[in-house]
């Protein structure tokens, strides 16, 4: 059997909102937002089972509206959040909720899995993250490893912090920060670092990237020009606290490092459009993930620059135990940066790409007509990461 | 019965056999040597030596019957017969023989008679002769003896007259400066003296001299410490102390000394003339041509000298030393002249001052054979041919970027007048750029050339021959050169920035073409001139034309896929922002094609004017027959009813991009940014899938009201009456806008579509 064959879902609508469930370390899942301006969106919970290659979906009602964004709470798994946009008055508005799943969804859904469209349960409402004053919400993003009460949502050209009580259902903005220039500044993405005690954040409007100083809401760091057209999106290594790195509509992928902002460390032109999502693997900094508009998934291994630029470190104890292996050790020359794969499951531009939160050589991928593509990293890289 | 068996005289061979037979019994064979008889020790050969008779006669009678022995005894008597007429024969012959001799002899006999008279007579004469001559010579011997001693005491007389008159001729050489002479005059002089020195008149001489020749040499030591005297002057004054037994050592550090300092003279003339003149006042041939004359000349002279003074009492080892550190300062002037030289016009005149500098060095050679000067000298040549090289190569470059900045303000400047002005510009930009930097190559390989001419001293060298012409010439200068060509092309495609705007993109455009020009021709041209002319044997590795070639051709693909990308994303930055600024909920019904568009599909014209200048036509796909009309199936209202009309029944999601999904299936994949080909369509192509992939990708992050639908129907229609014609499959124009229109329609709030001829009229009116 063939274990690496892409396992490929269809949703009816068309989705670029995509998430694993952060805080679910057992089971491989997935959220997918669908977006349609006509019908009844939908939140797709999809279950990955490793071991018999095969994907259980459970469906929640969510008829706030399209879904732009959707992110999953790292302390407590049945609570979300999406951005949506609302139409009122011939007026376009994208706004910021959050949710929780209905405790039922899951015995529900596996009880009668074929009519679970039809009478899907709805999501229930925590709170708003109120943005009236502030405009449209880009996204918002949860405290990295924090206990789910704080976060930030990027709405217009302002950060908005925002505190989260009395379960989440009451949400207060504690702090805010404002970009200020010429024209009509925007947020296009951002990412809270999970570094530094989580007090840093970084920014993308137009071609710079800012970093923020979630303190004093100051900000710290700002790479004019990042790339040649918009930035897309941004990520931060989870094991080198400096490193960063982003995507964009030149087709190029960069590598930072905040302390040299001058120069990227590195720099990808694999795509031939334009790139959208960037992901760095939880555990093994050196994967990378990147879903552009040219209907491409890459998977890339940046040995160079990741915190194992050498393989993984053994432990002492392990050497001694086996001296075969360290001389094979000292034998092995560093791994070269490369292209690992380049996945051509989606037939239309894909929008989102993550890796799972419970399993390190999991991934999935949405394109914009609703195909969500699950792949696993190659077995034989996989073991030499790991070995 | 003996002339039948054997006929004597008759038969030569006949003859033969007897004399041999004879000779056999003689023990002589046919050469007169005497045979090993080994053979006939047999006492029954009757041939042989040791034949017995009765050994035989038993024989016989014991082994033959009576008839045998009957032919046997009648044969014998035949062969005694026939010996004893032989025997006769002979006998006779040498009797004739000895008769002839004794009458020889007799004769001879009364000749010497004759003879003994006349022998006679002689010896008498000869007796009288000797006689007379001995009482000549005895009354001539006192004369003679006379004449002797008076001659040997002339000699002795004049001998001591130029003795007496010896202190006063030196006197007066010294008085005239005749050093020569009273050297020469006072060695003769000087063993008498020393010998009969005991005489008080020969030793008062001898004083009076010493005095004199202490005072000339004190005069000649004065005359060569004070130096200035020529170098001439100044190995005849040394010859003479030498004469004078003054310690050649000392001498030769002296000599070597002064010579030192008047060459160094010469070399701070030659530093002074560095100094002070800038390279202007004197060029490189005057200054070789006077560090020749005076030092190198200079030098060789005291080479000749003190070889010619020295040779024998001193080891060659000084003179090497001296040579040697003089030359070096000499060579670090000579350096320092020439790498002042940076003017890259005229080479020959560098070429002739190196061939000077390097043909008199030659001469040091021949005086000084061992010498590592020449060599050295070689070795500055080959620097600064090398030198050349490099000067040339980056005079190539400031050329090149120079003709580039040109025509990059030439593409600038008629921007204010007239694009009919501007348009045809670019071809002859292209031609004359290509042109210039050949003629340029062409010249500087001219100018390089003079260093390997024939009449060039130094161009047989084993470095010129080999070295100088296939890694100085070919790959230091020509190969460097045209990847010099390459690489600066594929720095503008990075330098140009992400923005795309430091460099104007016909520039790109231009530049491709000239890298796709050379890898066609003129590489493998230039590369063929160059070893023609340089009859380069390649002993070591040398790049091949086709690795130049290639490196040229990914250079030329890489600045058209720049330019593709740079044209399209300015064509999608219009798109873009149009997309972005408007409200397309509340927009107003379309009643014309935004301006935008018509911006786009101009721009798109005139890139196509600009690509044509360059490129050829490039094939495309067979066109429909009414290819602007297509549009009417694609957009034809029963079309879009059946891809919209899903939309108002609720189990409808999953039909409603079936249409575009199934379209996907079966066409390729789109590559946007993908590497175009070398021909003008394939670059439109390429502008406008960037171009409208943009369009796409910004519609759907919008929201569309019916109205904004329908702008977009619009706007759609009019770009594809106009862009079909620019592309190489017109389907995929249709692909992509079908792709845009539909996702609009996705993103429609109210989603209800203009009529195809409502459409069809607004575009018309244009």
């Amino acid at each position: 059997m063939d274990d690496d064959a892409p396992v490929i879902y269809g949703l009816e609508f068309q989705a670029r909102a995509l998430t694993a469930q952060t805080a679910e370390t057992d089971a491989i899942r997935f959220l997918v937002g669908t977006q349609s301006l006509k019908f009844d969106n939908q939140i797709h919970i999809i279950d990955f089972d490793d071991e018999n290659n095969m994907i259980n979906k459970s469906v929640l009602l969510h008829d706030a509206g399209e879904m732009w964004h959707i992110s999953g709470s790292p302390a407590d798994k049945a609570v979300l959040t999406t951005c949506y946009s609302k139409t009122s008055e011939s007026r376009v508005l994208t706004c910021a909720a959050v949710w929780r799943m209905p405790p039922e969804w899951e015995s529900g859904s596996h009880e009668s899995p074929d009519d679970s469209s039809n009478n899907p349960q709805t999501l229930e409402l925590l709170c708003h993250l109120d943005n009236t004053t502030h405009g449209s919400v880009a996204c918002v993003l949860w405290e990295p490893l924090g206990d789910g009460k704080r976060v930030i949502s990027l709405a217009e050209n302002h950060v908005l912090l925002w505190d989260l009580q009395e379960s989440s259902t009451k949400a207060t903005i504690s702090s805010t920060a404002t970009l200020e220039g010429k024209g009509q500044l925007k947020f296009t993405a951002g990412k809270w670092s999970p570094h530094h005690n989580s007090t840093q954040l970084a920014t993308a409007n137009d071609t710079a990237i800012r970093g923020w100083d979630l303190r004093s809401m100051s900000q710290i760091y700002c790479i004019e020009n990042a790339h040649g057209q918009l930035v897309r999106d941004l990520d931060f290594n989870p094991n080198k606290q400096y490193y960063l790195a982003s995507c964009g509509d030149d087709c190029k992928v960069k590598f930072w490092d905040v302390r040299h902002i001058n120069e990227p460390v590195k720099c990808l032109e694999e795509h031939s459009h334009w790139v959208w999502s960037v992901r760095y693997n939880h555990s093994h900094d050196q994967l990378l993930l990147t879903g552009s508009s040219d209907s491409r998934v890459i998977l890339s291994n940046m040995v160079s620059i990741s915190s194992e630029p050498f393989g993984h470190l053994v432990d002492d104890d392990d050497l001694s135990d086996n001296e075969e292996s360290q001389q094979e050790d000292k034998g092995k020359e560093p791994l070269q940066d490369s292209i690992i794969a380049t996945y051509e499951e989606h037939e239309d531009s894909v929008y989102a790409v993550e890796w799972s939160a419970a399993d390190p050589w999991l991934f999935a991928s949405l394109s914009y007509d609703g195909r969500l593509v699950i792949n696993r990293v190659p077995r034989a890289l996989k073991y030499h990461i790991l070995l | 019965m003996i002339s039948a068996t054997t006929p004597p005289d008759s038969d030569p061979t006949g003859r033969r056999r007897v004399h041999s037979m004879l000779k056999l019994y003689y023990g002589l064979n046919e050469e007169g040597k005497v045979v090993e008889q080994a053979e006939s020790l047999d006492p029954c050969d009757i041939n042989g030596p040791h034949f017995d008779p009765e050994v035989y006669l038993n024989k016989l009678r014991k082994e033959c019957s009576l008839g045998e022995l009957m032919d046997h005894e009648s044969c014998t008597v035949k062969q005694i017969r026939s010996l004893d007429s032989d025997m006769q024969t002979l006998v006779y012959e040498n009797y004739n023989k000895f008769i002839s001799a004794t009458d020889t002899i007799r004769k001879m006999k009364n000749d010497f008679k004759k003879m003994e008279d006349e022998m006679d007579c002689l010896s008498a004469n000869m007796a009288a002769i000797t006689e007379f001559s001995a009482h000549i010579s005895g009354t001539l011997q006192d004369q003679h003896a006379q004449i002797t001693k008076l001659s040997g005491v002339h000699t002795l007389l004049r001998k001591l007259q130029f003795l007496f008159e010896l202190p006063a001729r030196l006197n007066k050489c010294l008085e005239l400066q005749a050093y020569a002479q009273a050297v020469s005059a006072h060695r003769r002089a000087r063993c008498v003296l020393q010998q009969y020195s005991h005489m008080p008149s020969f030793r008062g001489i001898q004083d009076d001299c010493h005095v004199i020749m202490e005072q000339l040499a004190h005069q000649l030591r004065q005359k060569f410490r004070d130096g200035g005297s020529s170098a001439k002057d100044l190995s005849e004054c040394v010859e003479l102390l030498l004469q004078l037994d003054e310690p050649a050592e000392e001498l030769c550090d002296k000599f070597l000394s002064h010579a030192q300092s008047r060459l160094e003279a010469d070399l701070q003339g030659l530093e002074a003339e560095l100094k002070d003149s800038p390279v202007t006042d004197t060029d490189i041939l005057e200054f070789i041509d006077r560090g020749c004359n005076e030092f190198v000349s200079n030098l060789c002279l005291v080479i000749a000298s003190y070889q010619e003074l020295f040779i024998n009492q001193m080891a060659n080892g000084k003179l090497h030393v001296f040579v040697d550190t003089l030359a070096a300062r000499y060579f670090s002037l000579v350096e320092r002249r020439i790498q002042e030289e940076k003017g890259v016009g005229d080479n020959s005149l560098l070429v002739r001052a190196l061939d000077r500098f390097h043909r008199r060095l030659q001469a040091i050679s021949k005086l000084l054979p061992g010498s590592a000067v020449p060599s050295q000298g070689t070795e500055i040549v080959v620097r600064a041919a090398r030198e050349r090289i490099k000067q040339y190569l980056s005079a190539l470059q400031t050329f090149y970027h120079d003709s580039l900045t040109d025509v990059r303000q030439a593409l600038a400047a008629p921007r204010g007048a007239t694009s009919k002005d501007a348009t045809p510009s670019l071809t002859e930009l292209l031609t004359s750029l290509s042109n210039f930097i050949l003629n340029q190559l062409k010249s500087v390989l001219a100018s390089v050339h003079l260093f390997t001419a024939k009449d060039i001293t130094f161009s047989n060298k084993p470095y010129f021959k080999g070295e100088f012409c296939s890694q100085g010439v070919r790959e230091g200068l020509v190969v460097s050169f045209i990847k010099l060509i390459c690489q600066s092309s594929r720095q503008y495609c990075e330098s140009a920035g992400d923005r795309g705007g430091s460099t104007p993109p016909a520039l790109l455009l231009l530049l491709s073409r000239l890298c796709l020009d050379y890898e066609t021709s003129t590489i493998s041209y230039i590369l063929t001139l160059t070893d023609e002319q340089f009859l380069v044997q390649h002993h070591t590795p040398v790049t091949p034309v086709t690795a130049l070639c290639a490196e040229a051709r990914e250079a030329a693909q890489k600045l058209l896929n720049h330019y593709v990308k740079v044209q399209g994303l300015i064509i999608s930055q219009m798109l873009r922002k149009s997309v972005e600024t408007r409200d397309w909920v509340n927009t107003i019904e379309p009643r014309n094609v935004r301006a935008v568009m018509k911006r786009v599909v101009e721009d798109t014209t005139s890139i196509d004017v600009q690509v044509g200048l360059l490129y050829e036509e490039g094939v495309r796909k067979a066109h429909s027959s009414d290819s602007s009309k297509r549009t009417f199936s694609v957009y034809s209202s029963s079309r879009q009813q059946i891809r919209y009309a899903p939309s108002y029944t609720p189990s409808a999601p999953m039909d409603t991009s079936l249409l575009s999904n199934i379209h996907k299936l079966f066409s390729e994949r789109i590559d946007i940014f993908s590497p175009v080909e070398f021909n003008k369509v394939s670059v439109l192509t390429g502008i406008i899938k960037i171009s409208l992939k943009t369009f796409l990708e910004c519609v759907r992050l919008r929201t569309f009201g019916r109205y904004g639908l329908q702008q977009i129907q619009v706007d759609c229609h009019y770009l594809q009456m106009y862009l079909w014609r620019f592309v190489s499959d017109e389907n995929l124009v249709h692909f992509l806008l079908d792709e845009i229109v539909g996702s609009a329609a996705h993103r429609c709030l109210d989603p209800s579509p203009m009529e195809q001829s409502v459409i069809e009229v607004i575009c018309e009116r244009g």
